[in-house]
């Protein structure tokens, strides 16, 4: 150890993309160290990059070629002279071969020795240690024996509900709940398979699952002098699809006791190891009896760190640097203390409608909050930039800090209103009426906490609006807002005018002409422009809905509005932009001065608009008119559908990929016949499995899917011919 | 003090910035200018129902006749080509106004100017509601001047035909001679000759003459089941020929797309005709501009009148005798309301300097009264400056006329207004003229009057427009009379004296009234006071976007 700190680290290599690269290359850059990055394919203008001092590529898109390479990460840390590998979390975090390749080549890893990941890598291994070390451990199998009837014996002593996971696992790769024992099998080769493709080893585990439970964790600290200090725990309950979404520390409604009690605990399991760098003691807490149980720990810097170096006012990759260098820990335990509260959202491109499944996409407007000492936004990415099918959806982690936790939960709500996003869907909306639930702004968090409020949280045409009584009914999707809203878009495209397809200069030293700034001008009278939007509400269900507005240009940048409907909504706007950015506009809206922000972009040749006004988002499409038509010499059929405006529509019965991904296994063959709701094939993205089902009842045809092959979003995967009629349009919601 | 005493420098820099803002001089609160607007408003009100009355077309039957067959009304069509919000400088809205016994709006013709994917085009668009878009003699007048503007300055021009070709009772006034129907195909061939694109848009018919606008434009499209293209239509072939046959094969989309090659583009419907127009316009790149426009040294920041538009209406005395600073008009137009008068305290009758509109460099010539002998020498002058720098003149034009009398005459004021009218005829850069008050005799050339072929010319509501004054030329005629009367041994009682002048005075206020003169095509149309600046914004961008020219004169008399 003594020679080590001898030589200090002066350029690290970090072998991850995305907004913990970035994170750390910030620190590294406090500490006046120089930084690399490594990129694969689809990532060579990605912000990491582009922050580091240098880079280095790695491979192709796929991570297993490129940022799990092992040998390729060491090489560019050679090739670089970096003395040091800082992982970040998943990829190689916590690859026990790799902390000891780093460690034969003579490259420090920015982490625990690799026999502390290897005890805590291995869950079944680490219960052991666990209960050895007086930890309490939740009941369940973690051994080797994988034999499939073994492990349903297993099951059946242990009691459903039980949980089978990846023993190598992590992040809710590869998880699986099963209720009763006739699912068990299926569940766990899917367990299996999700296994083997995401750590390259099939084995699973399985444990008691609690059915009312509480996820807290405790960021816990070592150094290489047996120094292990805890900064307090995390709460992590409220997680969809067994992830989680948003995060707090300190945890809400425990005692100064228990808090002493599970960091005591946590300290114990770290030292059961000898644990050195930043790791995580994930703790199951059943909030029927107040008990907790060790869960696992996590050998590396986690997703939500943010939090705790916000109440504790520590930055932790520093802590890593420090320790890496050999210095004891910065504070011991009593020197730490929590202050305040704080939150963290993580913002995905994910579809919440279709039960939050990963979207990409590209982001075509990214507008971030402004930042501040209470607020970060972590990311690694900006305006332009594309979430790709390869990785992890997560755009960006949204952290705001408070006093209390209601003033943190109040910074963190305006800061996810001020959170524009458009090109792809993103949980934001559903984010901020999460903040606002009751049952979430008294603490009464859990990990089903999501399904739980289910209605509340995620209203649909289903069970659609008569519930929403006390839980904040989202405003923005009354119809009447939305015109309201779209006549406001229309007077931001008039002030923001376009030669048709190309912006206009915005002027900016270039000599204007008078026929530039689109005045609308018209000799001796007003110029009317008819518009039609389509509004796209945020929620599922609610269909989209067709507004004709006409906007009058009067003079002086002032227009006055008038949107079609039952009852005539006339708006009078004035405005300019807002000069800060093309995007935001002051106008006064009927004698209201309000600020607003637009983005217009086409995707796919639609014109999208998006507004946001005070908290609220709304979506709006420009309908095109099919001018392109066959040009055919038939002069009589088709004089009457001149202005008809196609959609693009879905023959019911056709089977559609509900994301992007790859397809892995494909269950059924042409002419075949399926039940409703039996699985056709499973899709493959971001490393979770998704079964497709059968929309309805019927004969298969169609099929131009095989095994390995990358769907897009919304592409037809097969046909059902129906047999009955009247069939009703069910959506999958697996 | 040194040089770099900063007082000294500080003291250089206030002088660019004060030494030339204008003053108002206007009070806003006072009696004359309330009555001054009042008379402006209620002319600008009869101005406004004139333009809503045109802009209906030729009246509800013809024109649900014309939406029943999916078509647009001439000003939808024109506003879905131009890029969307953006400006259009409608030109001769008033074409027509009275001037037949049957109401003819707009001429039966909509013309103007507007950009496409930012490009200005000249768009002249048929109106079929109106008579069924057949050419009276003023249509093709009007046709023809949109021409004029677009040939001199270099806009692409886009037909929107929809017509059923010359009117036939009236042929003798619309076919035979040089500015009749036959000079819209000629001008189409010289212009493209000179490189300034020429499209059609085929959304209705086009028969006989009308065929050859299509026909003789570069690029043409034609719509689907309304637009046609033949030099006969079926009712003539049959009579001519037996042959029986319908419109659509005869010349439909499809036969002139597939088969014989008189049209380019095949459009199922006009929105999809409109927005291949705009496709053509967007793929034009550099044809029709000449090397390169007018230098633009715009100022860091265009700065706006220190007073509002509006206020010009007020202005404007409502009794025409009444002479007023055109200076006031200058500082409600010009950018920061800065002006750099030129000689000043010579021949103050006429106002002449510099200014800037929408950072646009221009040259101002602006009347205070009667022409003498050394406001038109002034003028000459001045319009040289301007010429050889390569500066856009803008003509304020209120003139009773030249100075007459014996003293003038002695004075030469012959010659010098030759040397003024000289000047302005030669004169090659953008002119465009404003009447905002009288246009009277000679005045008129030396002001840049509608022969003097300037780029624009608009006229305010209180304009009036003759060889002299009313009230003038019943002096001059009731003399003569009285003279010949005399001289046959007649006599004239003051009674009969009175009711000749009048008589003239009224036919010459009638004559003399803008409406008259803007359904005449004598000027491009009748503008609000307000709206000066903003036209003449438009009109200069439109007019140097092509090379400008080396001007030289003929012999001016010494």
């Amino acid at each position: 150890a003594g020679d080590r700190r001898k030589k200090p680290i002066e350029k690290i290599l970090i072998a991850n993309r995305g907004e913990i690269a970035c994170r750390v290359i910030r620190t590294a850059k406090k500490l006046g160290i120089k930084t690399v990055a490594v990129y694969s394919d689809a990532d060579r203008f990605a912000m990491h990059v582009n922050d580091a001092d240098e880079a280095v590529h790695i491979g192709p898109a796929a991570a297993n070629l490129s940022y799990l390479s092992a040998w390729k990460i060491i090489a560019a840390a050679k090739a670089t002279k970096a003395e040091a590998i800082h992982p970040g979390y998943g990829f190689l975090s916590e690859n026990v071969q790799f902390a000891e390749l780093c460690k034969e080549e003579g490259i420090k890893f920015i982490g625990p020795p690799s026999p502390a990941i290897h005890a805590m890598g291995n869950k079944s291994v680490s219960k052991e240690v666990m209960t050895a070390a007086g930890v309490p451990v939740v009941p369940g199998y973690h051994g080797d024996n994988q034999d499939v009837n073994f492990l349903l014996t297993e099951a059946n002593r242990i009691g459903y509900p039980v949980l089978i996971k990846a023993t190598l696992g992590g992040g809710g790769k590869g998880m699986k709940i099963v209720y009763n024992e006739s699912e068990f099998l299926d569940c766990l080769s899917s367990a299996q398979r999700e296994a083997a493709a995401a750590f390259g080893d099939s084995r699973v585990l399985i444990e008691k699952y609690l059915t009312r439970p509480r996820h807290i964790e405790v960021q816990i600290f070592g150094d290489m002098h047996g120094n292990v200090v805890h900064l307090f725990e995390r709460d992590c309950s409220v997680q969809r699809r067994h992830q989680k979404i948003i995060e707090e520390a300190p945890a809400p409604g425990i005692s100064e006791k228990f808090r002493q009690q599970i960091g005591e605990a946590a300290v114990n399991a770290a030292k059961a190891v000898g644990y050195e760098s930043a790791g995580t003691v994930e703790f199951i807490v059943d909030t029927t009896t107040g008990k907790f149980y060790f869960m696992e720990m996590n050998t590396r810097l986690q997703v939500e760190h943010p939090v705790t170096e916000m109440v504790t006012g520590q930055d932790l990759v520093e802590w890593q640097i420090r320790v890496a260098n050999g210095e004891p820990l910065p504070l011991q335990q009593h020197q730490l203390q929590l202050s305040g509260h704080a939150f963290e959202a993580r913002i995905y491109a994910e579809n919440v409608p279709r039960g939050f499944l990963p979207a990409a996409g590209k982001l075509y407007h990214y507008n971030p909050p402004p930042v501040s000492t209470t607020v970060r936004v972590e990311t690694g990415v900006d305006e332009g930039d594309s979430v790709s099918v390869y990785y992890d959806p997560m755009i960006a982690k949204l952290v705001a800090w408070g006093n209390d936790r209601s003033a943190a939960l109040i910074k963190l709500h305006s800061s996810l209103s001020k959170f524009q996003i458009a090109g792809l869907p993103t949980n934001i909306s559903f984010l901020k009426t999460l903040a606002k639930h009751s049952a979430f702004v008294a603490g009464e968090v859990g990990t089903h906490f999501i399904e739980e409020h289910r209605e509340e949280l995620l209203p649909s045409a289903n069970h659609s609006s008569h519930e929403a009584g006390s839980a904040a009914p989202n405003m923005s999707e009354d119809p009447r807002v939305a015109q309201q809203a779209a006549a406001i878009a229309a007077v931001g495209m008039c002030l923001t005018p376009t030669d048709g397809l190309r912006k206009r200069g915005t002027g900016g030293g270039q000599a204007r002409s008078g026929w530039d700034g689109g005045s609308g001008f018209r000799l001796n009278h007003l110029y009317t422009r008819p518009m039609m939007m389509e509004w796209k509400p945020d929620t599922a269900g609610n269909a989209s809905l067709p507004i004709k507005l006409i906007a009058t240009y009067d003079k002086n940048s002032k227009f006055s509005v008038e949107v079609e409907g039952e009852e005539l909504l006339r708006l009078t706007v004035s405005g300019q932009n807002a000069g800060s950015s093309p995007q935001d506009l002051r106008l006064e809206i009927d004698d209201q001065v309000a600020s607003v922000s637009l983005a217009q972009y086409f995707q796919d040749g639609t014109n999208n608009i998006h507004l946001w006004r005070e908290d609220k988002h709304y979506h709006y499409t420009i309908p095109s008119l099919s001018l392109e038509r066959e040009e055919s010499d038939d002069e009589h059929g088709s004089d009457k559908n001149h202005h008809e405006q196609t959609y693009s529509t879905t023959a019911i019965g056709a089977v559609t990929a509900p994301m992007a991904g790859r397809v892995v296994k494909v269950f059924v063959e042409n002419g075949g016949r399926v039940k409703k709701g039996e699985p056709l094939l499973v899709l493959e993205a971001m490393k979770m499995e998704h079964v497709v089902r059968a929309p309805v009842e019927g004969l298969v045809d169609g099929t131009n899917v095989i095994v390995g092959q990358q769907v897009n979003d919304n592409m037809i995967l097969l046909q059902i011919k129906e047999r009955r009629q009247n069939v009703p349009d069910e959506e999958d919601d697996d | 003090r040194s040089s770099t005493d900063p007082r000294g420098i500080r003291d250089f820099v206030s002088l660019d910035y004060s030494l030339n803002v204008l003053k108002d001089g206007v009070d806003t609160q006072s009696e004359t200018f309330q009555s001054n607007l009042k008379a402006m408003k209620h002319l600008l009100l009869d101005l406004r129902q004139h333009v809503e009355k045109v802009r209906l077309g030729g009246g509800t039957k013809a024109v649900e006749r014309h939406k029943a067959r999916r078509k647009l009304l001439p000003r939808e069509r024109i506003d879905n080509l131009l890029d969307p919000g953006a400006p259009f400088l409608e030109l001769s809205q008033l074409a027509g106004h009275d001037l037949y016994n049957e109401p003819l709006p707009s001429g039966g013709i909509v013309t103007g100017i507007g950009p496409i994917h930012g490009r200005l085009c000249m768009l002249i668009a048929n109106d079929p509601t109106v008579k069924g878009g057949t050419y009276y003699p003023i249509t093709v007048k009007k046709h023809l001047r949109a021409q004029e503007i677009a040939a001199q300055n270099h806009l692409p021009c886009i037909y929107l035909v929809d017509s059923g070709g010359a009117n036939l009772p009236r042929q003798a006034e619309v076919f035979p001679d040089r500015d009749h129907f036959g000079r819209i195909f000629y001008n189409q061939a010289q212009m493209s000759e000179a490189g300034i694109p020429q499209i059609a848009l085929v959304l209705g018919s086009c028969t006989a003459g009308g065929a050859y606008v299509p026909a003789m434009a570069d690029e043409s499209v034609i719509v689907k089941g309304n637009g046609t293209i033949f030099l006969a239509g079926p009712p003539l072939v049959k009579a001519a020929t037996g042959e029986i046959v319908s419109a659509e094969d005869l010349g439909g989309a499809t036969l002139h797309c597939s088969v014989s090659g008189v049209s380019d583009y095949f459009a199922n419907d006009e929105m999809h005709a409109l927005a291949i127009g705009r496709k053509i316009v967007r793929n034009l790149h550099l044809a029709g501009i000449t090397k390169q426009g007018f230098e633009r040294t715009a100022e860091a920041e265009v700065k706006e009148p220190l007073f509002k538009p509006e206020d010009l209406r007020g202005i404007i005395p409502a009794d025409r005798r009444q002479s007023y600073d055109i200076r006031s008009v200058i500082a409600h137009i010009v950018d920061g309301s800065e002006f750099d008068e030129f000689k000043k305290l010579y021949g103050p009758t006429l106002v002449t300097g510099f200014a800037r509109i929408n950072g646009q460099a221009i040259g101002i010539v602006g009347n205070n009264g009667i022409l003498f002998t050394e406001s038109a020498l002034k003028g000459a002058h001045f319009i040289q400056l301007c010429a050889q720098r390569h500066i856009p003149l803008i003509f304020l034009q209120n003139i009773t006329g030249f100075m007459v009398g014996s003293k003038s005459e002695a004075n030469g004021i012959a010659k010098a207004g030759a040397k003024m009218v000289m000047a302005v005829a030669c004169a090659k850069v953008p002119k465009i003229t404003i009447v905002v008050g009288g246009s009277y005799g000679a005045g008129n050339y030396g002001m840049c009057g509608r022969a003097y072929s300037p780029n624009f010319l608009f006229l305010w509501p209180n304009a009036r427009i003759s060889v002299m004054g009313g009230a003038q030329a019943a002096g001059v005629l009731a003399q003569v009379e009285s003279e010949k009367r005399k001289r046959e041994g007649k006599t004239w009682n003051p009674d009969e004296e009175e009711a000749f002048k009048n008589k003239v005075v009224e036919a010459y206020e009638r004559e003399g009234n803008p409406y008259y003169a803007s359904a005449r095509l004598w000027d491009d149309g009748i503008i609000d006071p307000a709206d000066t600046r903003q036209v003449l914004s438009l009109c200069l961008s439109a007019s140097t976007k092509s090379a400008p020219r080396e001007t030289s004169y003929g012999v001016f008399r010494m």
